[in-house]
């Protein structure tokens, strides 16, 4: 079995950002602790969602919105990364997609450097 | 003189900062450096005179403004051991000639990534040359709000990777027609009566169509929006609204009819037939006495066709009415699913009222009223409302 981990961040990022100093270098050592356990191969850190494209194929049509998808009861379903040149290049791909065309949407998120 | 260092500020502008990002690929140190430069030509100018060739002025001391802060941060990049690239400040620009990078700018402000009223503030702000706060005041937002706005726009074409260019071929159609929805928009945001934003929009309109002297929905946009301002002066009589067919035809602005039915005409002979140019095509037809309202219907119908939209069908509803009498025309509003649409049941109530079917009449006119803000339009509604109530009252 292997499985896809994605974390949401909710209140968190706040949280982690009014912690002392101290606490915040264990906060970062416990990713890396993470990403350094056998058998995890880590992900690239998302940016924020404010920053994130969603798109969608509506009769062959992309549609192409800001921001992350917003549904009740959706949760992702699997990632890749992309290299491509810019957004225009990163949509025609999320539009090939299955799942953009069948009632769901690819988020593209760029990736960010935090540290 | 002041007239002139605005017209030249408000010319010059947009192309500065198009040709200051397609060169630093960043729009806030460009936006950063055009303002430094404008200020400076602001101070310098009125004492010393408007130099030969303002934009090459205006490029070349932003240009300095921003290879002088680039080296500025390196320096403090360096001081703190990081790592900057900053080796763009470095290639050497052309001083003369300059392209012009205003299409590769408004097709990144109106990326469809960012959220409309991103696109519509970016456009204004970096094609338009509007402070934020006369962004703000436009569309009754805290310049805070707006601000944020803009900064949060911005920060998306960086950190998303949205390019600046014109789209490719395939991609070209669709993109276009959101820049051309986001100019439509400012228009109409002005059609209320904040006559500054119609001027922008058509301003907008005028540099597209020049930009893509091809495209025959830019030329058929502009042509829309003079026609649809031509009108302005005649709209209203002190403050309050007043219908095409009881406009003082005096004051509709002759010239623009002119320029737009020109903007048109060019449209039709590139075989325009599209969204806009159907609009302005019946916008023309509009400005004629006697109208055409035959004709006028068979557009709508045809900008129904094309749309789908149930707001173009009760239009043609009016123009069905106008030549085959209100009851034609009410046989198609009372198909239309607009329930919450204040237009919908002012047409009704109108038709109705010529009808003599006041107490339904009435009815719709309430409806309509409630529905709408208050302001001219509502004003409008009451007075009909007070006439319609006094037909019933003397029976």
């Amino acid at each position: 079995m292997k499985y896809v981990m994605l974390i949401y961040q909710g209140t968190a990022l706040e949280r982690q950002a009014a912690l002392p100093e101290e606490e915040q270098k264990q906060v970062y050592a416990d990713y890396q602790g993470i990403n350094q356990t056998p058998g995890v191969t880590p992900g690239l850190p998302m940016g924020l969602p404010e920053n994130a494209t969603t798109v969608r194929v509506d009769g062959g049509k992309t549609l192409t919105t800001d921001g992350p998808f917003v549904g009740m009861k959706e949760a992702v379903g699997g990632w890749f990364i992309l290299e491509a040149d810019d957004l225009d290049a990163a949509i025609e791909v999320a539009a090939r997609v299955p799942a953009a065309r069948y009632g769901g949407a690819v988020e593209i998120r760029p990736s960010e450097v935090y540290w | 003189m002041v007239a002139t260092l605005e017209q030249v500020f408000r010319e010059e502008w947009g192309r500065v900062l198009a040709t200051l990002i397609g060169f630093l690929g960043d729009f806030d140190l460009a936006e950063e450096a055009a303002q430094e430069a404008f200020a400076m030509a602001a101070d310098r100018w009125p004492r010393v005179g408007v130099p030969s060739n303002p934009r090459a002025w205006l490029m070349r001391t932003a240009r300095n403004k921003a290879t002088d802060r680039i080296r500025r941060d390196r320096t403090f990049a360096t001081k703190f051991g990081l790592l900057v690239a900053a080796d763009r400040a470095e290639v050497p620009m052309k001083t003369t000639t300059f392209p012009d990078e205003r299409l590769e700018l408004i097709f990144t402000c109106c990326h469809p990534a960012l959220a409309v009223e991103a696109q519509v503030a970016l456009t204004l702000r970096t094609l338009g040359g509007l402070s934020t706060d006369e962004i703000a005041r436009a569309f009754l937002v805290p310049e805070r709000t707006m601000a944020q706005r803009l900064v949060r726009a911005k920060r998306k074409i960086k950190a998303a990777g949205i390019p600046f260019r014109v789209p490719p071929v395939h991609l070209f159609r669709e993109r276009l027609d959101a820049v051309l929805a986001v100019v439509y928009l400012i228009f109409n945001e002005g059609y209320g009566g904040r006559d500054e934003l119609a001027a922008e929009a058509i301003w907008l309109g005028r540099a597209l169509a020049e930009m893509l002297p091809h495209e025959p929905e830019a030329h058929g946009l502009l042509a829309m929006m003079l026609l649809h301002d031509s009108r302005r002066e005649a709209r209203f009589s002190d403050g309050e609204l007043v219908l095409l067919g009881d406009q003082d035809r005096s004051r509709w602005n002759t010239e623009q009819i002119a320029a737009g039915r020109a903007e048109l005409d060019h449209a039709l002979a590139l075989r325009g037939r599209g969204p806009y140019v159907l609009q302005a095509a019946i916008a023309s037809l509009h400005a004629e006495v006697p109208c055409d309202w035959a004709q006028i219907a068979a557009l709508y119908g045809e900008l129904t066709h094309l749309t789908g939209s149930p707001v173009v069908e009760l239009n043609r509803a009016i123009a069905i009415a106008e030549t085959e009498g209100p009851e034609a025309g009410l046989r198609i509003v009372d198909q239309l699913g607009l329930n919450d649409f204040r237009y919908l049941h002012s047409t009704r109530a109108e038709l109705l009222r010529r009808l003599g079917r006041t107490d339904e009449a009435r009815d719709a006119y309430r409806r309509a009223r409630q529905l709408t803000d208050d302001g001219a339009e509502r004003r409008f509604l009451e007075r009909r409302l007070t006439e319609v109530e006094g037909t019933t009252f003397s029976g």
